[in-house]
């Protein structure tokens, strides 16, 4: 697999969210506006990153028997390290994103990685494996939080464009199902 | 009084799934059929009360006395791995079928977020243990709940005509949609 | 790709590695991240309280004090321009929001008055229940320059001065309550 293939097949042909259909929890609970779609993304690909690195690099040493739990305490130390980073330097984000900063250790999104590359390839592959998906991840929050926001409240990254409200029940939980059911099955119809 | 409180708010007004987003992998597929959905819903059930025994024990006891509250993320869901495992050698034993029927179903309640949730949020939520085992036992039950109802929606919706782009994941989703906006209806019944 | 054996000795002994390394890295991520989070948070309650009292030159912060009440706590941030009390905000609360705990920074002055209200968190519904916040209506400037003394802090419907929020009448209700709790603490306890 060529390395440009490894960085850009998150975005599209093997997106985690459109494809795959991982990782929905915070799919859902984050998009109620593409600026916190865009920073649940990028912690995560932070997470995705560091931990199929650090992965990639351990695998030989792992007995095969422990190593889910010992991924598992990879990926907690990076979600942790994002956790108390953000809090200090991203407070209103932090806050916005709320429990699902610590939830970014039971996406399936980041254990599944580990398991499917980065304990099978080198470290350089697995960085970029890593990136490329924590892209794709991020671009679809952040397109799921844009449509939330565009048509729930008539505004983008912050900035209103319409007097008064939009289609509130975009903003809110049934929304996200709905959103994102009608975007899959878009991205469904582009594939073909 | 305040627990039926506490129960209503977690199954109906602040429902798991529909409300809070958490557990909708394991919501998507395993919803299919309401006996898995069942097992399942049981099977999680379990680890939530239990989870929420261990974690709280542990935070209030080993990670607050030693100021090492950063540890949370690591030690919590070690504790729910664990357990997890633990359940999967006990069904294997106790109900090889009901082992069968969930597959890979099981260890997947390790990621399920809602366990973990549940465990974060009696912490957040400052509850005691009594109260925490009682949120996180409603809580499963709103899983349950919400799973049980939709796999009987879904399998009325295999025998429907459904255009082709919107089958499967797309039409559950709508109808998690859907789901959603009426159980936002019990929102304000709990004061 | 595990090259090691997955005997009992050496499944404990990765285990404890691993544990022991993320263990000793964020407890260095930890240290060097407290600060700053401290930092950060003190900054949010700083900017709550410079909404809402005159201007002052001392450090509120530090001269804060707690008031217990029936269901929670009061935070009093006594506000002074060159050692003279010039306003008082106190972090307040109600539990009867809509979907959960309001929590509002009140700014009084000295003679009991209100000077302005800020919000510090909600979970109300966005389009009704968030208009409680100043930039989405002007529901919270009615109580501006008004002395609880004379101004009933209930909604117009339960007989009080306060014009309700249109079809938001349980937030509503619940703002005036965290209102009325401040002042009433602040009465009794008086201002420092």
């Amino acid at each position: 697999m060529s390395k440009f293939y490894n960085l850009t097949k998150g975005i599209l042909k093997e997106n985690p969210i459109f494809v795959i259909v991982l990782g929905m929890c915070p799919t859902l609970a984050t998009t109620s506006s593409a600026m916190n779609g865009l920073g649940m993304g990028l912690a995560t690909t932070f997470v995705l990153l560091g931990s199929n690195v650090v992965i990639s690099l351990m695998a030989r040493f792992i007995p095969d028997k422990v190593r889910i739990p010992s991924y598992i305490v990879v990926i907690a130390t990076f979600v942790t390290i994002v956790d108390l980073v953000m809090q200090a330097y991203t407070q209103s984000l932090y806050e916005k994103l709320g429990i699902f900063i610590p939830l970014i250790v039971v996406n399936c999104i980041v254990l599944g990685r580990a398991e499917a590359f980065a304990n099978k390839n080198n470290v350089l592959e697995s960085a970029l494996d890593g990136i490329g998906m924590g892209l794709g991840f991020t671009f679809a929050l952040t397109l799921l939080g844009s449509v939330r926001e565009v048509l729930g409240g008539g505004s983008i990254f912050d900035h209103k464009f319409i007097n008064g409200d939009g289609i509130l029940v975009f903003i809110l939980a049934p929304g996200a199902f709905i959103a994102l059911a009608y975007l899959i099955a878009l991205f469904n119809k582009i594939k073909k | 009084m305040e627990y039926i409180l506490i129960v209503i708010a977690a199954i109906f007004v602040n429902n798991v799934v529909l409300s809070q987003f958490l557990g909708i992998c394991p919501f998507l597929g395993v919803s299919n059929k309401i006996e898995t959905s069942l097992g399942m819903a049981g099977a999680v059930t379990f680890v939530i009360v239990l989870a929420t025994i261990v974690t709280f024990l542990l935070q209030h006891y080993v990670l607050n006395p030693l100021g090492i509250g950063y540890m949370q993320t690591i030690v919590f869901i070690l504790v729910i791995a664990a357990l997890v495992q633990m359940v999967e050698i006990m069904l294997k034993k106790l109900s090889p079928a009901l082992y069968q029927a969930l597959g890979i179903f099981l260890p997947l309640i390790t990621t399920n977020c809602a366990v973990l949730g549940v465990a974060i949020l009696v912490i957040k939520k400052n509850y005691n243990l009594l109260e925490g085992v009682v949120y996180g036992g409603a809580t499963a039950i709103g899983f349950g709940l919400a799973l049980v109802i939709m796999a009987g929606i879904r399998e009325q919706l295999e025998l429907a005509n459904i255009p082709k782009g919107m089958k499967g994941v797309p039409i559950a989703l709508l109808t998690a949609g859907i789901l959603a906006l009426a159980f936002m209806g019990f929102a304000g019944i709990v004061k | 790709m595990a090259k090691v054996e997955s005997n009992f000795k050496n499944m404990t002994l990765t285990l404890l590695v691993i544990s022991l390394v993320a263990s000793a890295a964020l407890g260095l991520v930890y240290q060097s991240t407290k600060e700053p989070i401290a930092k950060a948070q003190m900054a949010k309650i700083n900017s709550a309280i410079e909404a809402v009292v005159p201007e002052f030159n001392n450090q509120p912060f530090e001269e804060s004090y707690k008031v217990e009440v029936d269901g929670g706590e009061l935070i009093f941030y006594p506000a002074k321009k060159d050692g003279q009390l010039v306003g008082t905000a106190v972090k307040t609360f109600s539990k009867n929001g809509f979907s959960g705990l309001i929590e509002l920074m009140v700014g009084f002055l000295p003679d009991g008055s209100i000077n302005k209200i800020a919000v510090v968190s909600h979970k109300e519904t966005p389009g009704l229940g968030d208009k409680m916040e100043p930039k989405k209506s002007n529901f919270s400037i009615q109580f501006e320059g008004r002395n609880p003394e004379n101004f009933k802090l209930k909604v117009k419907k339960d007989g009080g001065d306060v014009d309700a929020i249109t079809a938001s009448t349980i937030t509503s209700r619940a703002y005036c309550d965290a209102v009325e709790r401040a002042f009433k603490a602040l009465k009794e306890g008086g201002a420092k």
